[in-house]
């Protein structure tokens, strides 16, 4: 046969294409569920691993709640089972940072409004040591691809108890040492408020202060990461901030300041 | 059958430090040794089922448009390889993560097809992509064993260079950071083709 004519050509080609993309409709389907639910598996994990505990933790044992909130720090919506199948658990970051950093453009009528169409995930973990923690989601762009993570603070809702990092395509050995255990391990017990303002967590060129309650070390070769990392938590809490502010004033038991004690007691003396 | 047709791509012939080729990933993925060993593996899966199917089509393939036919087998198999890595091995496809769809651009596989596949039956065609694979795998593992022992004092993740040797634990010893970056890869590679060209100078080109 010869295979140089045109029309062999044509044909050929034609067949070619509809092979190889049946072949590829084919399998992209068949693993599609498995592939989902690797990611949605790593996601469980990330969020245990936020909280201190390994793969061998149940996730649905341990986080209980998962909250959607707004930017005005209002709850829209709360589940409490199934939580991998929860709108909180299923919120795109990167849709959400797109929104927040459109924030800043914005002329300061129209923010509060734009706040309120921010849906921000928050989850409520119950350790097996009997306390309790918040995770908040933090997600911004590395040098080469998105980077994310997951935060979980204490119930005084200040003190970090553990967070997990991850990235998509950082440097191996530089910028991709944010997703390492040294690395977030001095997150443990660093404090985002300092003296009842909002100051983040500073990740610190050149390395953090000894005994700073809210900086840390960035990675020697990847500056980039570490900035952008930095900046993506600071972003991030700054929408959460309502949120936070809202439980900080719910909080239970607020110290009592010592101007309040004296005044019950001249109420308690006049009578 | 002759047995060269083996061991040249892993010596003689090696497609890294003999015909410099598929240096891009050889640089880009030998920070750290495992996603070096993977990336060999996939490479050598795509170099043996590609050739094997070039050469199963050899008779069939239009002339004129033979490149773009070998450029979506190769593409087939690297999507199929990319799927069934995010499906069974979702940890390592990650490490990969953009390197896996760059297979498509090493040149050693379109090179072995268009050179070899494409006039030979489909069982050396086979072997040939398979050993070429296996070539460039093993420089590629060799550079990352030197890069991240040097590097980062580690071998598959686990520390090597004992604790106590670094300076943070008041020894004497330091992570040579150059070995991370790229240009000590190409260094790397290039003291390979040095040493091997002078031991094989009946390699060498006038």
């Amino acid at each position: 046969m010869d295979t140089n004519k045109n029309s062999y050509t044509i044909i050929y080609s034609i067949v070619m294409v509809v092979v190889v993309a049946a072949v590829l409709a084919f399998v992209s389907l068949s693993l599609k569920d498995r592939q989902n639910e690797n990611i949605s598996n790593e996601k469980q994990q990330y969020l245990l691993a936020s909280v201190g505990l390994g793969a061998d933790a149940n996730f649905n044992e341990v986080i209980k709640e998962a909250i959607v909130v707004d930017g005005n720090g209002n709850i829209i919506n709360t589940a409490t089972s199934d939580i991998a199948k929860s709108e909180a658990f299923n919120i795109s970051t990167s849709e959400q940072t797109a929104k927040i950093k459109a924030l800043a453009t914005l002329p300061e009528a129209e923010q509060e409004a734009a706040r309120g169409e921010l849906r921000l995930p928050v989850f409520i973990a119950d350790l097996p040591d009997g306390s309790q923690a918040y995770i908040f989601s933090a997600y911004g762009a590395g040098l080469w691809g998105p980077i994310w993570g997951w935060i979980s603070l204490k119930t005084d809702l200040n003190t970090i108890s553990g967070v997990k990092f991850d990235h998509s395509g950082e440097t191996p050995g530089l910028g991709a040492e944010i997703a390492t255990p040294w690395f977030a391990e001095q997150f443990q017990a660093k404090e985002i408020f300092t003296n009842g303002e909002f100051t983040s967590i500073a990740i610190v060129k050149g390395g953090a202060k000894e005994g700073s309650k809210n900086e840390v070390d960035a990675i020697s070769g990847g500056t980039i990461t570490s900035k952008a990392l930095d900046a993506s938590i600071r972003m991030w809490f700054e929408a959460y901030l309502p949120y936070l502010k809202s439980l900080h004033t719910l909080a239970a038991t607020p110290m009592p300041l010592e101007g309040e004690i004296i005044e019950t007691q001249e109420v308690v003396e006049n009578k | 059958m002759d047995k060269s047709i083996i061991t040249n791509p892993i010596l003689k012939n090696n497609p890294v430090t003999v015909l410099v080729l598929g240096i891009c990933s050889a640089l880009a993925v030998t920070v750290k040794l495992e996603p070096a060993c993977v990336m060999a593996i996939s490479v050598t899966a795509v170099t043996g089922f590609a050739s094997l199917i070039a050469s199963l089509l050899r008779n069939t393939i239009p002339n004129r448009i033979r490149i773009i036919v070998q450029l979506v087998i190769v593409a087939l198999l690297v999507i199929l390889v990319d799927q069934i890595l995010k499906a069974f091995a979702y940890d390592v496809s990650k490490q990969l993560s953009v390197y896996v769809g760059l297979i498509i651009t090493n040149c050693i596989i379109m090179g072995r097809i268009e050179a070899f596949a494409l006039g030979n039956k489909p069982l050396p065609s086979l072997i040939d992509g398979l050993a070429n694979g296996a070539g460039y795998g093993l420089i590629l593992i060799a550079i990352a064993f030197i890069r991240e022992l040097i590097g980062s004092g580690t071998l598959f993740g686990f520390q090597i260079i004992p604790e106590s040797w670094y300076m943070a634990n008041g020894g004497w010893y330091l992570n040579n950071g150059m070995f991370i970056m790229p240009p000590m890869a190409l260094i790397i590679t290039g003291c390979f083709i040095w040493l091997q060209r002078s031991f094989q100078k009946d390699e060498v080109k006038k």
